[in-house]
Formats: C-alpha cells, structure tokens, sequence
C-alpha cells in the first residue's frame, strides 16, 4: 500500500507579500503633506517672492544655505520637496491604467516609483553634500 | 492555453470627458502632474543651491519670468483642488469614534480647513521672520 505522508497535504501555503502598502503608505503621506502645505508653498516661493510682495532676502541664499547645512533643516528641505512625488508618481502610475495604457505594467510602475526614487536619492545627495561642507 | 475568449467591453481613452463627475476625477488626478513639476522645480532649487550664491540667485531670478508666474498660479489653483478633495474624503480616512459613537463628517472636514489655514498663516509667517 502506498500510505501518502500526510504533512505534504499540510503544508502552509506561501503567501507573497506585496509591496503596495509601502507605495499607499507614502502615498498617503504624501497626499497629505501637498494638501496642507504645497499651496503656501507656490504661493511663496511661485507668487510672492518672485513678485516682490515679500523682500527676497527672506529667502536669500545665505539664509537658505544656513537652514540646508543644519541637519533638521536637510531633513524639512528633504521632506518639503521629495514627499509630495511619492504621492505624484503613484497617482500618474493609476492614472496610465486609466487611460487604458495596458502594455508593461511592471515596467510603467519600476519607471513611475523609479523616478520619485531618483529625485528624492538626488536631493538627498545635495543636502548631504551642504551638510557635511 | 486557455480557449476561452472573454469578451471585453470597448473602452475608448475619452470615457472621463463625457461626464463631470468623472472629469473632476481626472482633474483630480492631473493635479500630480503640475505638482510633479513644482516639485522639479523646488529640486532644482536645492541643485542650484549647492553650486553657490550666484547659481541660487539665478534660479530666484529665473522664477521672476513671467511665464514662471502663469505657471505657479496655475499650479496654486490646482493644488487647492487638491487640497479640497483630500479634505472632502478625509471622513472616510479618518472614522473617528467618540464615546461608540461615530464622529460627524462634516466636524472632521472643518478640523482639516481649520488646521490648514492655521499652517498656511504659520508658514507665512515663519519665511518672514
């Protein structure tokens, strides 16, 4: 008699974890980091400074260069600029499915969290350049 | 291979222009793009930042060209829209609780305008100290 070993039939499934709630993670923060601060943002760095409503000194290259060389203002500046494409990029990511862009799905996600990647490792690098200066 | 053959129901590529609520989706979601840009933009900056005084000055001064100026208000009014559809969908995410009972949506959207005002005027005031 050929008696099958029962443990194979028992054998846990293996699960594949997915990377999303890392991506919806950011996303999420992201999201919210450009809801309440990205329109003070353009408006001071896009509108009132360029025009003149507030004096350009207020965002003049030594006081600027002195917050980025400080670790914590690295760490805003880092946050500030790099976040808000973690949000960006995944929306764009959907949006393509959207849109009815079928072919390379896997790649259109390597390319769209690929380059908020690359920004946020490029301003990651400047920073750490002016802080260690 | 399987023989079996689904149908699929045609979809053309302007399914969201023939209804609004669709189109304030996909605005919604065009938002990332201009955002995106500012973004770039802000990276730029730190880039230029790096190089020196004369390098950060030029990018300050390249955002005094006029079409910089149609841009940022551009990406202003539509990260507005942003920030007003997060807040509406913000009930959804938050589901607050007090004493078993669920806490009213339109309390919670409120908080999100409140606060958001509070961090636009705090940052305003902060670059200007």
């Amino acid at each position: 008699m050929n008696v099958q070993p029962t443990t194979n039939a028992l054998q846990e499934k293996k699960y594949i974890r997915s990377n999303e709630p890392v991506f919806w993670g950011l996303f999420g923060a992201g999201g919210m980091l450009t809801a309440f601060l990205t329109p003070v943002m353009v408006l001071v760095t896009g509108l009132l400074i360029p025009l003149g409503i507030i004096d350009a000194d207020h965002l003049s290259y030594d006081k600027l260069h002195g917050f980025a060389s400080s670790w914590y203002g690295a760490a805003i500046i880092l946050v500030l600029v790099a976040l808000p494409l973690w949000h960006t990029l995944h929306r764009i990511f959907h949006s393509l499915h959207d849109l009815g862009i079928k072919r390379g799905r896997d790649w259109q996600q390597v390319i769209c969290y690929g380059f908020a990647f690359a920004v946020s490792v490029f301003v990651f690098t400047l920073l750490l350049q002016m802080l260690t200066q | 291979m399987s023989k079996r053959k689904p149908y699929r129901r045609e979809m053309n590529n302007d399914w969201w222009l023939k209804n609004i609520f669709y189109s304030k989706y996909m605005i919604r979601e065009g938002s990332s793009i201009f955002i995106t840009l500012y973004s770039l933009i802000l990276a730029w900056g730190v880039f230029r930042l790096s190089q020196g005084e004369e390098a950060f000055n030029a990018w300050l001064s390249a955002l005094q060209h006029p079409v910089s100026i149609v841009f940022h208000l551009l990406v202003l009014l539509i990260a507005l829209y942003h920030t007003i559809t997060w807040f509406s969908l913000a009930p959804k995410a938050v589901d607050l609780y007090i004493k078993g009972k669920p806490l009213d949506g339109k309390l919670i959207v409120a908080g999100h305008y409140i606060t958001f005002t509070i961090v636009t005027i705090f940052c305003l005031i902060v670059i200007m100290l």
